[in-house]
């Protein structure tokens, strides 16, 4: 059968929040590269909650604005409200979330991707990884085919299908083979990784139902309205530009009543009844999981959410499920505000094929083909931003592969998108991963007012972000350092007028001379407050104080995390060869070679955090690196 | 790459003529300089390298021993590092003391094999060795873990295991309020945090204390008593512990099962076995006792062995011999204060009939002798100078790991006892959650070292299991 044959450099395969940044990473660093998607309405698609960021997930799109990518700047154009969750804790925790039109985020993402040069979108179902024998005998990608069976020929490709492989949703006893939202599944490529040698394995995750916004009684919720001065998620957006009239959430709570509802009907839950078999995640579980887990809990959250401007559809946030319709309308109807409430799209579980621990390189690349990379749902995670994240990552680094440069790979230490990447390379996860503040180790120093600071210059070194971008950057830094030094250096005495500047604040008296960071430091007085004593004090640009005011209340334990960090970046440098042959150290325990073998660190520190090697496995390694790099010499 | 100063005594622990601590790393002159006073003046920061010291190791006022102190600077040592010897007198206690003081001053415990480690990596260890250190370093540490595990009281187990669970569920609980602010919230948790904080501080003090009276670990010479029923066993143990602690009874089989105490003795430890009386028998709760009694011999560093010389020797004294190492064996003679029957003459005829015949090359080997009265307090002097005279001629020895492994633990709460008082005093600062969260998780580490239990994805359990969290 003639089959047309098309040339690109880089195919894209999926294009949900993985695939986009992906595509247009690869694009914009000036290779020719190919999307394609089940459906061009689909791009960028949020089949699930309608928002974007939230804790540690706003860190996330931050950091991919920083390096260069597009969620951030997408959803300052397309949010319908915004707010920084935590501001009451510290710094470090401060995260923004912003409820999104998902029919305007969808359709704002499709232009970008349009009107980007070099990239071409193509509706088509990828049903197979063409390849040939590599170097080493190892296969190496060269091509894709997709459904009506033309070839795409292309040196590298990267895999976002999201949940859509193999795809089974279920709602109660109705099952159906389709991928999110009824899109049609792909049902073809998981036989051609499995050929290639790339092990799966299905998981599993849920959406609640969407409501009818005139069937709601909104007088019997609370309230949930947007902050007042709107911070945008973009480095590069000007808060001035996107301040603006907000829509509200709501919040109401599920009762005894619904409780009930839920127990008696758990044998005709899917997952309880045993029909689903794929793992669940457990930071996001239905409401039935809700209701037997943390069975003496009286009631659970629940958050109506707005879906966009120009639909009345309601996400009912806190209430995912895949019990059978009836029920599903019945348990609803016990909620206050829900009583006479109509369902336009039922809630629904849906499993799907992903990538199994320890086929990924930290560089998000598939260990067993050459040129074949992999990001988002696929590689065993679960979020809009954890998703993007790896997309613009794995479109980085296959661009430096195709170039023959070193891979972008931040470490633990540099970003919450390193400690995402590096806990899906060296953990075995059992349930989609969800990024936590909790899991960054260090994270007073990854911050979301930082994250510019911390990766601009990655971002600026694959060629992401322009030399504009970067300076802008260089010379922010060098005023926060200016300015940090100046208040260390200026003293007030105890002279009258500070006296009495203190007393008025309620301020302790000063005994002898303080600097003005001391006293910025008093939990009563701010730097505002303080331009009062502080006669030099230059206007700064707003997010030059920022900085400099964490740098100056935190700074001992900013030190101590700089300090920890140096001594983590010692193992994390000394890097462990890819030809290692961890049978030949017959000194390690057999556990730690089992490990080893199937994660195959890059360094002697991801070897380290691999659960199973021991402190005494990592002295044996060593002392087999040195005996290695000596016989070298 | 690894230069933090690490210490250790290199010499075997047990009393004997001389005893090195060794000192290596970055900060090694600066930490000797802190516990060492020369009989010059001089400090070693200021004398030439390879020159050796006269004066005492003083702990901040109190001076522990005389000792004469080596400087070898970094390269031309064994680790290629800054490295100080002091050579001090070889008792047990003395050089723990040092050991200690010198930890005190900045060094860290150096890991099982660690000075070795550093050789190598620093080039001054040959090509060839490699592998055999690289054995050294994992059966070490495999030793030592298993050391500490066996060694750790079961009671001490339950409260660190206690304390990691309310840590972990504060850490947990912060955290998924961090994470969901929506859903959970975080008022009044500061006082909360503050009260229970207090309580573990106070817990860890207490472990502190116990470890410092060598209640925390059995460290010590393993010492286990054997005989018949009511051959005056527990009276003897409580001659040496001063107190009425086993119970005492002029019925045999009294004591059902193995008992333990440390005594010190002149600058040694013992760690007491009292176990059963060894006798046939079908009493299934003695059994279980003799069992173990025979569980204990195998570990032992010092066997006892307590015969009543009022009463003739039995085919229980028999098997009870034969379980005997003669080497490590002291046989006391009790009841002096009642006519004897039995003399040393018929006990060393059994111990060299025992294994008649066979090649075994202990066979020959005699046990030490001494006549006792546990009852009328006579003969706990000639006992103690037994033992000392037994160690310093060599011919007994301990297992000195022990010792080490006690004192890792001992830094191991030192640390987390650190930690928590770094959390009170960010509450007291008022300090945000995330902030003093780390210090909390760095106490459950340190916590988990001492029973050799990693964090792992604990805190992530912790928080899906024990709070509702999601959209």
């Amino acid at each position: 059968m003639p089959e047309a044959r098309i040339k690109t450099d880089i195919c894209v395969v999926g294009a949900g929040h993985a695939g986009c940044e992906a595509a247009l990473a690869c694009a914009r660093l000036g290779f020719d590269t190919t999307i394609f998607t089940v459906s061009v309405e689909s791009i960028a698609l949020m089949p699930c909650n309608p928002n974007i960021g939230g804790t540690s997930k706003g860190h996330l799109v931050r950091e991919l604005d920083a390096l260069g990518g597009e969620m951030g700047k997408n959803i300052d154009k397309t949010f319908i409200q915004s707010k920084m969750l935590n501001v009451s804790k510290g710094p470090a925790v401060h995260s923004l979330r912003a409820q999104a039109d998902k029919a305007d985020y969808t359709r704002s993402m499709r232009q970008i991707l349009e009107n980007q040069e070099n990239l071409t979108i193509k509706q088509g179902e990828v049903c197979e990884i063409l390849t040939e024998a590599g170097a080493d005998g190892k296969p190496k990608v060269c091509g894709v085919k997709i459904f009506t069976g033309t070839i795409y020929e292309c040196k590298a490709v990267i895999l976002c299908t999201g949940t859509y492989l193999k795809a089974r949703c279920l709602c109660g006893e109705s099952i159906t083979y389709t991928g999110p939202n009824g899109l049609q599944a792909a049902n073809h490529l998981t036989e051609s990784l499995e050929k290639l040698g790339v092990k799966l394995r299905r998981f599993k995750t849920g959406t609640p139902a969407r409501m009818d916004k005139r069937s709601l009684d909104f007088s019997k919720m609370e309230e949930q309205v947007g902050d007042e001065k709107i911070i945008p998620f973009s480095f590069s957006t000007n808060p001035a530009d996107i301040q603006k009239e907000q829509v509200s959430c709501y919040l109401t709570y599920t009762n005894e009543k619904t409780h009930e509802i839920i127990r008696g009907n758990l044998d005709r839950s899917p997952i309880y009844a045993g029909i689903i078999e794929g793992t669940g995640p457990r930071y996001c579980p239905s409401i039935e999981d809700k209701v037997v887990k943390f069975a003496d809990k009286e009631r659970h959250q629940v958050f109506i959410e707005p879906e966009g401007l120009y639909t009345n559809e309601m996400y009912v946030g806190g209430m995912s499920s895949s019990l059978p319709e009836d029920v599903q309308l019945a348990m609803y109807r016990t909620v206050p505000g829900m009583e006479n409430c109509r369902i336009v799209r039922n809630a629904y579980a849906i499993e799907y094929d992903c990538l199994e621990s320890g086929e990924l390189t930290p560089s998000l690349e598939i260990k067993s083909v050459d040129g074949l990379f992999s990001a988002g749902q696929f590689n065993g995670s679960s979020g809009y931003e954890e998703a993007a994240a790896q997309g613009l990552i794995a479109g980085i680094n296959a661009c430096q592969s195709l170039k023959g440069k070193e891979p972008l790979i931040l470490d633990r230490s540099e970003a919450y998108i390193g400690v995402l990447i590096d806990d899906l390379v060296t953990k075995d996860n059992r349930e989609p991963y969800r990024m936590m503040t909790s899991r960054a180790e260090y994270r007073l120093l990854l911050r979301q007012d930082n994250a510019d600071l911390r990766l601009r210059k990655f971002g600026h070194q694959v060629g992401l972000i322009t030399d504009e971008q970067f300076e802008h950057v260089c010379k922010k830094e060098e005023m926060i350092a200016a300015e940090v030094a100046r208040l260390k250096e200026t003293k007030v005495g105890a002279n009258k007028e500070v006296q009495a500047f203190l007393e008025k604040h309620n301020s302790a008296l000063l005994r002898t001379a303080a600097t003005m960071a001391e006293l910025i430091c008093r939990p009563e007085l701010d730097y505002e407050m303080l331009a009062e004593l502080d006669k030099e004090r230059q206007p700064l640009p707003e997010e030059v104080i920022e900085q400099v005011l964490v740098n100056i209340k935190y700074e001992g334990y900013i030190e101590r995390q700089m300090r920890q960090v140096e001594q983590f970046k010692k193992t994390e440098k000394r890097r462990i060869p890819a030809d290692i042959n961890y049978d030949d150290i017959s000194s390690l325990r057999l556990e730690a070679r089992q490990k080893l073998k199937l994660f195959s660190p890059i360094s002697v520190g991801q070897a380290s955090r691999i659960s199973g090697v021991s402190p005494a496995d990592i002295s044996v390694l060593l002392i087999y690196l040195e005996q290695l790099n000596r016989k070298h010499d | 790459m690894y230069t933090d100063t690490i210490a250790a005594i290199a010499t075997a622990l047990s009393p004997s003529g001389i005893g090195i601590i060794r000192i290596s790393g970055d900060d090694a002159v600066e930490v000797a300089d802190k516990v060492f006073r020369s009989k010059s003046g001089k400090k070693l920061s200021e004398v030439k390298s390879h020159t050796i010291h006269y004066g005492f190791v003083c702990d901040e006022e109190e001076v522990i021993d005389e000792v004469m102190v080596l400087l070898m600077k970094a390269p031309n040592s064994f680790t290629k590092e800054d490295t100080v010897e002091i050579d001090c007198h070889g008792g047990v206690y003395v050089m723990n003391r040092i050991l200690k003081t010198v930890l005190k001053n900045g060094a860290r415990l150096s890991e099982p094999g660690e000075f070795t480690k550093r050789a190598f990596l620093n080039g001054r260890i040959d090509l060839t060795k490699a592998e055999a250190i690289m054995d050294l370093i994992q059966s070490k540490n495999e030793a030592a873990r298993k050391n500490s595990m066996t060694h750790l009281k079961g009671d001490l187990y339950r409260k660190i295991k206690n304390l990691r669970e309310e840590i972990i569920y504060e850490i947990a609980f912060i955290e998924s309020a961090l994470d969901d602010p929506e859903h959970i919230s975080l008022d009044g948790f500061h006082e909360r945090l503050e009260e229970k904080s207090d309580k573990i501080i106070q817990a860890i003090e207490g472990l502190l204390k116990s470890a410092d009276n060598g209640k925390l670990i059995k460290e010590g010479i393993y010492t286990v008593i054997v005989g018949k029923p009511n051959a005056g066993k527990s009276s003897f143990l409580n001659l040496l512990l001063g107190e009425e602690r086993a119970i005492v009874t002029d019925i045999a089989g009294t004591t059902r099962d193995t008992l333990e105490e440390s005594v010190h003795l002149d600058g040694m430890t013992l760690n007491l076995i009292d176990t059963a009386g060894i006798r046939d028998t079908e009493d299934i709760v003695e059994q279980i006792g003799v069992n173990k009694a025979k569980e204990s011999l195998e570990k032992a560093d010092l066997m006892v062995y307590i015969v009543d010389s009022s009463v003739y020797l039995d085919e229980n004294d028999m098997e009870i011999i034969k379980l005997l190492d003669a080497s490590k064996t002291v046989v006391l003679l009790n009841k002096s204060d009642l006519d004897t029957v039995v003399t040393e003459e018929d006990i060393k005829d059994i111990f060299m009939k025992r294994f008649a015949g066979s090649e075994d090359k202990n066979a020959s080997e005699i046990p030490d002798f001494l006549t006792i009265s546990a009852k009328e307090e006579e003969g706990l002097e000639a006992f103690t100078n037994l033992i000392k005279e037994k160690f310093f001629n060599g011919k007994l020895t301990f297992d000195d790991e022990v010792t080490i492994s006690s004192m890792r633990q001992k830094e191991a709460l030192s640390s987390a006892l650190h930690s928590m008082k770094m959390v009170k005093q960010s509450l007291m600062d008022d300090m945000p959650e995330d902030f003093y969260s780390i210090d909390l998780m760095n106490a459950y580490a340190c916590l988990g070292e001492i029973i050799g239990e990693e964090v792992g994805e604990d805190l992530v359990n912790e928080i899906f299991s024990k709070f509702c969290m999601g959209k």
